[in-house]
């Protein structure tokens, strides 16, 4: 008998931004090229390591560690197995053991510690790599020490409005009733923001354990997961990984053998931005039209169908497993002021090297931008950076020193929302994307407040005055009051925030208001999306 | 989010029975069985809207306001592509309105037109979660990143061909 070839391990990331460009076609092209020089291969498709300018990333199994090289197309594979791939050979693509690449090296990865990391779906794999010390060791403690360890972590809502997570769940837990429910808010539909839709692809148990920590928490015995429909992988990962949960007795009744009983499913939203509004979320989960509700009552008390209803963003819901796990002092210990903990800070946009930086609050931006973004794709000098989302304010490289720190952006008129950087160059005309904030805000308002229906439009209008130099005096003075009614009187963070990039243009970069920096285009329709006519 | 094919051949009633059956025991189910309609149909029909009324002992303006209010529901049929371009922020950065542009100065087509022939229809959407690898364009079920003009053209090219 000849002696068998032991197979080698090869990861290709199934995450969807290495899929968009590419990584199909080059997990196929190993697979061929592996049967073509008689190496087994044992391919794996896990998450993103979060270095998406180096995706495809292709990580081969090595005495030394992961070797990795990037980014791969399926046209340089063959060459790449020729050059010795399968034993981590030199190549101009190689970039080294990627556990040691400084990008990895100096993160503070708690939330993202497996992502990229296992096969998303293997439970093998997640028990290997630590996975559910956080809930066993939340089961081994009443709801009351739950959450008061989650209360002393120092952990809040990282969806955007940074509520402190333990008083949360403390309202939950302190009402009656037979039936509360948990809700994971995963409707990620701020501009630059993909973290939820990374944990979820590449990690998915872990959002689970999470929840189910969660629901002994506070009591909670039925649970949802709101995805929004444009994350159609997550979708299909989360559903699966809630099977194999269930079948593993982490989910269900009786789960891991104590009384908790814990059910969790998947909803799947309609395109609706503000379906990430925790209340118009609820409104959606029930199956009607996501307008957001008047508070009070807050969910906690009053939430889906009138019940106690415990919402949380995912990476809320994910930073929990840690800090059951290694107890509140580790999480306490990181962070600043009362932003403690970390924060999974996504680069995107315009930026040279993009993807998910996981640091302890008090980073800053600057740091986030130049040192890990390495400055613009196009090479051109940062102009602006959005941080936070499509609500969240543009701010000049002059304000690069502001640290990560939820007050400390606020203070300066910004916000850190949930961890997205948006990186402009030097072109950006910044009284188009104020003009762009209202129509989006035009676009995605649910329309029950009359700030952010109609001030939105009136917005776009007066934007659009000023530009064309009509009565500019008087359009900004407008465009000033329109500000003020709209972040006053609207009855969400949709109205509420829309204002912010408005007003941050307005004041970094007002001289794009007088004179229009580029040939205006012919503009977009405030909607495009197809009008359907009444009953 | 059209997953499957849609199956033209089943009646709208018969699609809504079975979409109903299927999924009526489900908390506030009226959004899972709408998803469940346009998967099999392509689109959320007009006549749909008092049979789920009817089934699910709602008024036909509840059903109508649902059908209405979210982006993904569409009142007629798609052309049999899907073409949806990224037009938030930082698909903007790095140039997803050249695309808009490209595909209305190529294809004389403006966001949410579907082609004479029904081959494809071009949409906006905002935010595929590719943001650090845009301008992203989803084509029918499918990502991709670092879309320029001539890709998108390819892209396109393709799918008409299709």
């Amino acid at each position: 008998m000849s002696p068998v070839t032991p197979s080698v391990t090869v990861y290709v990331p199934g995450d969807s931004a290495a899929r968009s460009v590419g990584a199909d076609d080059v997990a196929e092209a190993v697979l061929r090229a592996g049967a073509r020089v008689g190496q087994p291969v044992h391919l794996v498709r896990n998450g993103t390591r979060g270095m998406l300018w180096l995706e495809p990333l292709v990580e081969v199994v090595t005495p030394e560690g992961r070797i990795g090289y990037g980014p791969v197309e399926a046209d340089d594979v063959d060459g790449l197995v020729d050059a010795g791939l399968f034993s981590g050979a030199e190549h101009p693509l190689r970039v080294g053991i990627v556990d040691e690449l400084p990008w990895m090296v100096s993160q503070d990865r708690l939330t993202f510690a497996r992502v990229g990391v296992v096969d998303p779906l293997s439970a093998e794999d997640y028990l290997a790599h630590g996975g559910l010390r956080g809930l066993r060791r939340a089961l081994e403690m009443t709801p009351d020490e739950v959450v008061e360890e989650v209360t002393s972590s120092g952990l809040r809502g990282r969806g955007g409005a940074g509520f402190p997570a333990g008083v949360k769940w403390k309202t939950v837990l302190g009402c009656d009733g037979p039936l509360k429910f948990a809700c994971c808010n995963a409707d990620e539909g701020d501009s630059g923001t993909f973290a939820d839709r990374m944990v979820m692809e590449g990690d998915p148990f872990l959002l689970i354990e999470g929840m189910a920590i969660a629901a002994h928490a506070v009591g909670a015995t039925e649970g949802f997961v709101y995805i929004r429909s444009e994350y159609p992988a997550a979708v299909a990962t989360m559903r699966t990984a809630i099977e194999i949960a269930t079948w593993h007795g982490w989910l269900g009744d009786g789960i891991l053998g104590t009384s908790l009983n814990f059910s969790l499913q998947v909803r799947v939203g309609g395109g609706a931005y503000i379906c990430g509004e925790e209340t118009s979320m609820l409104e959606s989960l029930e199956g009607k039209r996501g307008e957001v509700r008047a508070k009070p009552p807050i969910p906690a008390v009053e939430g889906l169908f009138g019940k106690p209803t415990l919402v949380n963003n995912v990476l809320t819901l994910t930073s929990v497993p840690a800090i059951m796990a290694d107890g509140a002092a580790a999480f306490q210990s990181l962070g600043v002021e009362r932003s403690r903990g970390t924060q999974v800070f996504q680069l995107g946009g315009n930026i040279r090297r993009g993807g998910v930086v996981e640091r302890a609050f008090g980073v800053t931006l600057g740091e986030l931008v130049q040192e890990y973004g390495g400055g613009t794709r196009s090479g051109r000098p940062v102009r602006a950076v959005q941080v936070g989302g499509p609500l969240g304010a543009y701010v000049p490289p002059s304000d690069f020193g502001l640290r990560m720190d939820y007050e400390e952006f606020q203070a300066a008129g910004a916000m850190v929302g949930h961890g997205g950087v948006v990186v402009f160059d030097d072109t950006v005309d910044m009284a188009a994307q104020a003009r762009f904030a209202m129509e989006f805000c035009a676009a995605e308002s649910c329309g029950k407040c009359t700030p952010c229906r109609i001030g939105s439009t009136r917005g776009v209008e007066v934007i659009d005055r000023i530009v064309a130099g009509e009565n500019t005096d008087e359009n900004m003075a407008l465009l000033e009051d329109l500000c003020d009614v709209m972040t006053d009187g609207s009855l969400c963070a949709m109205g509420g925030l829309t204002p912010l990039p408005v007003r941050s243009a307005l004041a970094h970069f007002g001289g794009d208001f007088l004179e229009p920096r580029i040939q205006p285009r012919r503009p977009l329709p405030l909607s495009t999306a197809p009008r359907q006519e009444t009953a | 989010m059209t997953t499957t094919e849609p199956q033209p051949g089943r009646t709208v009633a018969e699609v809504v029975t079975d979409s109903v059956a299927a999924l009526e025991g489900q908390r506030g189910a009226l959004l899972p069985i709408l998803h469940a309609i346009q998967e099999a149909l392509g689109y959320v029909p007009r006549e749909a809207i008092p049979e789920l009324a009817e089934r699910l002992n709602l008024s036909r303006a509840d059903v109508h306001g649902v059908v209405s209010f979210y982006h993904d529901f569409r009142s007629e049929p798609a052309g049999r592509t899907t073409v949806k371009i990224c037009r938030a922020e930082a698909c903007q950065s790095v140039g997803s309105t050249q695309l808009v542009d490209h595909v209305r100065d190529r294809y004389g087509m403006d966001l949410g037109d579907t082609r004479s022939d029904g081959a494809i229809t071009v949409e906006q959407v905002f935010c595929l979660g590719n943001c650090a690898l845009g301008p992203t364009v989803q084509v029918g079920a499918r990502l991709h990143g670092r879309v320029d003009p001539a890709k998108l053209t390819r892209l396109i090219d393709s799918a008409v061909a299709s």
